[in-house]
């Protein structure tokens, strides 16, 4: 193992960006060959578990704003692949872990109310490969390797989104639909590669960077740009890509759709950041021109068209589901100002609305495990039955809406001071406008659970099945109180990116 | 005791008397002795940090959440009057309430004790609040949390009106004032309270006028035309949320927020210099004569006194956009006197509710010989809102006139003396009515009587209340006077 960086190649901390991708990997396999419900279970939690330990301990060793490099099988770069490691992907690799670790204590008592029991195996060593996946895609710096980790994540989501067809058929379309864009999708992405490679004749981001800058106004670079621009578009689903989504994750079985709302799409859009910053050169015109002329226009339309049709629907999972779009607007947004400080308000939403929205899917989870039924009207009066639960949905949507002391209002704070450094006070309005729209349909929610006669007699459920909910609940409030592990490194990541 | 532990004190204790509420929600009476001894002590330690004060603005930051951006703490004369304000009348309120509550037999009474609590938690929060960050904290609190209280009777009337309440509320605060509160931000790089503002010059006359604009429109539970609908909506709530919230914590925290950000966020100084809120004197008239036109219209009395709230909010608006020292001083009497003033209507509308369950004003002629009490208790009150000696109100109209006089806009006189006039011919005559006329059905409004000593006392207090602080404003003078606010 050569490593420039750090001396003596036992040295643990070298070795943690490729044991953050291959630990759920390694244990996928084994899942299978054991064949045991519980102990399958277990032994993705442990992965998780330990994914998290890993990105801890990475998120530290890079908050300093250093860079952790990682030579595949010591192959030096460009020859060979590259994992590294800086703040702004330290982030999101915590983000994953955690989030997927959460989400595995809920599947414990939730999976089988949706997926039988034999079935049970096969669905955790998906969600592991899915978990890999992710997990590559943020750590490489390899832009092929990219491509093998998003095709293995949108592989085994495919297979993820397809397990909700026991509870109800229109899963298998939703999937297959998935299935097509994603496709399409990461067949622009390959095609993207392909023209940089065409150019350059590298594949190392670090490399490609170099030549693109020798090379100046190249027009095989610019297409290869505007391929991966639109085949990264699918895959986060910017509005007018974003059909695939809210069918996706309505029909997904509720473990499945908290993990993609909080990870799948924030993936997609960090290694569109990352092509642009660390890849392209983000102060070349033609990338400042497609940024500002398509997607932030784009960006804005999401704000406000899908804050309005959530606004609409009964179907609560397609609700959250708009929302959800809506939010990745945002994000967007903070991303096409092409400043430091909108970036860095990007990567902090990234965080946050990963938290809030992954609240909100599993307390409405929660209820499904007693009401059986997704719409509306089947919470009535259950702010008084299932109290727990209730609450966490409230602070879940206090936090979407962006009020103050939670995550929410920070990530919104950070996107209007970088709309007003800019001077674009139009947009800072369109912003409000669109957490405005947000109030109205979580309102509704809200006054549906507490405001209504109950509609039928049922029980808060199980601690088990609390305690996720509401460490997702507590991560609201508490990002929107300590910002130290939010915008403190994201201000570092931006300015990793930046330079 | 350390005024950081009292300032602690007195935005916890009302917190925690919310939770037990919960806690002892099976056995009343325990539940509401335990809120009526956290009102005490919420009204104790306001009182100590009110006489500890030295005059010393320090900031007591409890978190650091962004560079610039704090959790912080600070007392400064307004905020102490504030506080005292709310909490002395929460205690009233509270006994009121009780009564009121068991008497009109309202459903889920723990948690509207528990959601009461808490907002005048978040009250305290706002009036020790040592940034704008910190208020607007506390401010969108409070909203949230008076949300179950408007829409306590669950009927969808009453989920209509507290939808209308939220979304002005919200919207507002939102739209308009965090956009203002961030431009502040980007531009100085804190948000601190500090004597004689922090603007310093950085903003353009045409941009301080917007600003203002952002925060006059902002502050949506001012109510300053044309976002006042919320507070007749928000009447569907019970009368003791009326009373209190309505009248004196929420409205309140409104008017206090834009004298607060007047003094110590744009300073009156430079206000006046820069005339940016010339065009806020005009609004403010006409929000005064505008809403009280309306309340003219109202049969309803919840309904009239919400408009004659409106009108009397806009008098501390229109303090604030005179912006000098007389005007923030008339201001901060008009809080005091009009709290006192209106507390004491809505107390008394409530005890007519309880006792007769009526509601429409042409319905109570007669009815003040059975009620002698409550309708002298309205008649004090009604004095002291139109601004009339002996009552405390007079001196609030009478620094507003001053202070517009120094600021040399005569035509706010004029305005003022209508109002006044118009105040007597919408609050007097059911005062008139009670007494002298004798209804259709007089041997049913004989069948009435005074409701319990819970529900009469309280309005008779604060209507004394009223009564003595004609005797005793130069204290009041004094302490804000002395401690520079306006000096």
């Amino acid at each position: 193992m050569a490593s420039e960086i750090k001396q003596g190649t036992l040295d643990f901390i070298n070795h943690l960006p490729i044991l953050q991708v291959i630990t759920p990997m390694l244990i996928a396999p084994v899942l299978v060959v054991l064949n045991n419900k519980t102990l399958s279970w277990l032994l993705s939690f442990v992965g998780a578990l330990a994914c998290l330990l890993i990105s801890v301990l990475l998120l530290q060793a890079v908050s300093d704003g250093s860079t952790l490099r990682y030579y595949l099988g010591g192959w030096v770069p460009p020859i060979g692949i590259e994992y590294r490691i800086d703040a702004a992907n330290a982030l999101l690799l915590f983000l994953i872990s955690m989030i997927s670790a959460i989400v595995l204590i809920f599947s414990y008592s939730s999976l089988h109310a949706e997926i039988p029991e034999d079935k049970h195996t096969l669905f955790y060593a998906c969600f592991l490969l899915c978990l890999t996946g992710l997990l590559g895609v943020v750590a490489t710096a390899d832009i092929f390797n990219v491509f093998v980790f998003l095709e293995i994540s949108s592989l085994s989501t495919y297979v993820l989104v397809a397990q909700g067809s026991y509870l109800d058929r229109r899963a298998l379309s939703a999937s297959f639909n998935y299935l097509i864009m994603g496709t399409i999708g990461a067949t622009f992405f390959v095609i993207g590669i392909g023209y940089l490679y065409m150019a350059t004749g590298s594949l190392n981001m670090m490399d490609i960077a170099e030549r693109v800058s020798q090379l100046g106004q190249n027009r095989t670079i610019q297409a290869g740009f505007a391929f991966i621009v639109v085949g990264m578009g699918l895959k986060l689903a910017m509005v007018p890509l974003h059909v695939w989504l809210p069918n996706a994750y309505t029909y997904a079985p509720t473990v499945v759709t908290c993990f993609l709302a909080a990870t799948a799409t924030k993936v997609a859009l960090y290694v569109l950041i990352r092509f642009v910053f660390s890849v392209f050169n983000y102060e070349d015109s033609f990338v400042n021109e497609l940024f500002f002329l398509l997607l932030m226009p784009l960006a804005i339309i999401a704000m406000i068209a899908a804050s309005v049709i959530a606004i609409f629907k009964q179907n609560l999972k397609k609700l959250l589901a708009y929302s959800s779009l809506a939010q990745i607007g945002y994000m967007l947004l903070g991303l096409s100002l092409m400043s430091q400080k909108g970036l860095a308000s990007s990567l902090v939403h990234m965080v946050n609305h990963g938290f809030t929205k992954a609240a909100l899917f599993m307390s409405l989870g929660a209820f499904m495990l007693n009401t059986k039924n997704i719409y509306i009207k089947s919470l009535k009066g259950l702010g008084k039955s299932m109290p727990f639960t209730s609450a966490a949905f409230v602070i879940g949507g206090l936090s979407l809406i962006g009020v103050p002391g939670t995550a929410g209002f920070i990530s919104k704070w950070l996107l209007l001071e970088a709309a007003i450094e800019a001077g674009y006070w139009l947009i800072a309005i369109l912003i409000v406008v669109s957490s405005l729209f947000a109030v109205i349909y979580i309102w509704k929610i809200i006054e549906v659970l507490y405001f209504s006669e109950r509609a039928g007699s049922y029980r808060e459920v199980s601690v088990v099945t609390l305690i996720p909910i509401w460490i997702l609940a507590l991560f609201c409030i508490f990002l929107g109180i300590n910002t130290s592990l939010t915008v403190d490194v994201a201000n570092i990541a931006a300015d990793v990116l930046f330079n | 005791m350390p005024i950081e532990l009292l300032i602690f004190l007195t935005v916890f204790t009302p917190a925690l008397a919310g939770g037990l509420n919960l806690f002892f929600s099976k056995n009343p009476n325990v539940r509401d002795t335990v809120t009526l001894l956290g009102a005490l002590l919420t009204f104790y330690f306001s009182a100590n940090i009110f006489l500890g004060f030295d005059g010393q603005a320090t900031q007591y930051r409890l978190a650091t959440i962004m560079p610039g951006i704090d959790i912080s703490f600070h007392i400064e004369p307004l905020g102490i009057i504030f506080s005292l304000l709310a909490s002395g009348l929460w205690i009233l309120t509270h006994i009121y309430a009780i009564g009121y509550m068991r008497g009109a037999k309202e459903k889920n009474q723990s948690r509207f004790f528990f959601f009461f609590s808490f907002s005048i938690a978040s009250v305290m929060g706002i009036s020790f609040s040592g940034n704008l960050f910190t208020l607007f904290l506390f401010y969108e609190l409070l909203t949230l949390i008076t949300f179950p209280l408007v829409s306590h009777k669950g009927s969808s009337e009453a989920l209509r009106g507290a939808r209308v309440y939220l979304s002005i509320l919200l919207g507002t605060s939102i739209g308009l004032q965090l956009l203002g509160i961030i431009w502040i931000y980007f531009s100085i790089g804190t948000l601190d309270f500090v004597r004689g503002g922090i603007l310093n010059g950085s903003f353009g006359s045409l941009e301080l006028m917007i600003l203002v604009g952002l925060f006059a429109f902002g502050i949506g539970k001012a109510a300053l035309f044309p976002f006042h609908r919320w507070l007749p909506a928000a009447m569907v709530a019970p009368t003791p949320v009326s009373a209190l919230l309505h009248a004196v914590a929420v409205v309140k925290a409104g008017v206090f927020t834009v004298l607060k950000v007047g003094v110590y966020i744009f300073g009156i100084e430079s206000l006046s210099v820069s005339g940016a809120t010339d065009w806020l004197t005009s609004l403010a008239c006409f929000s005064i004569l505008f809403a009280s036109l309306i309340a003219m219209t109202k049969d309803n009395l919840k309904a009239r006194l919400a408009y004659s709230t409106i009108s009397q909010l806009a008098y501390v608006v229109l303090a604030f956009s005179l912006a000098n020292s007389l005007g923030i001083l008339g201001g901060a009497l008009q809080i005091i006197t009009h709290a006192f003033g209106k507390i004491t209507l809505f107390m008394c509308a409530g005890s007519i509710y309880v006792a007769t369950k009526k509601t429409n004003i042409s319905d109570m002629q007669g009815l003040g010989r059975v009620m002698p009490i409550t309708f002298l208790s309205f008649l004090i009150g009604a004095i002291s809102i139109i601004g009339l000696p002996p009552m405390g109100g007079s001196w609030a109209k009478w620094f507003l006139i001053l202070a517009s006089l120094e600021a040399d806009k005569q035509f706010v006189v004029i305005v003022l003396l209508i109002s006044s006039l118009l105040n007597i011919a919408y609050l007097l005559p059911l005062v008139a009515k009670g007494f002298y006329l004798n209804a259709e059905d007089q041997k049913e409004i004989e069948s009435y009587k005074e409701p319990s000593s819970f529900v009469w006392l309280p309005p008779a207090i604060t209507a004394s209340i009223s009564f003595l602080l004609f005797f005793y404003v130069g204290y009041i003078r004094d302490f804000i006077n002395n401690f520079g606010l306006v000096g």
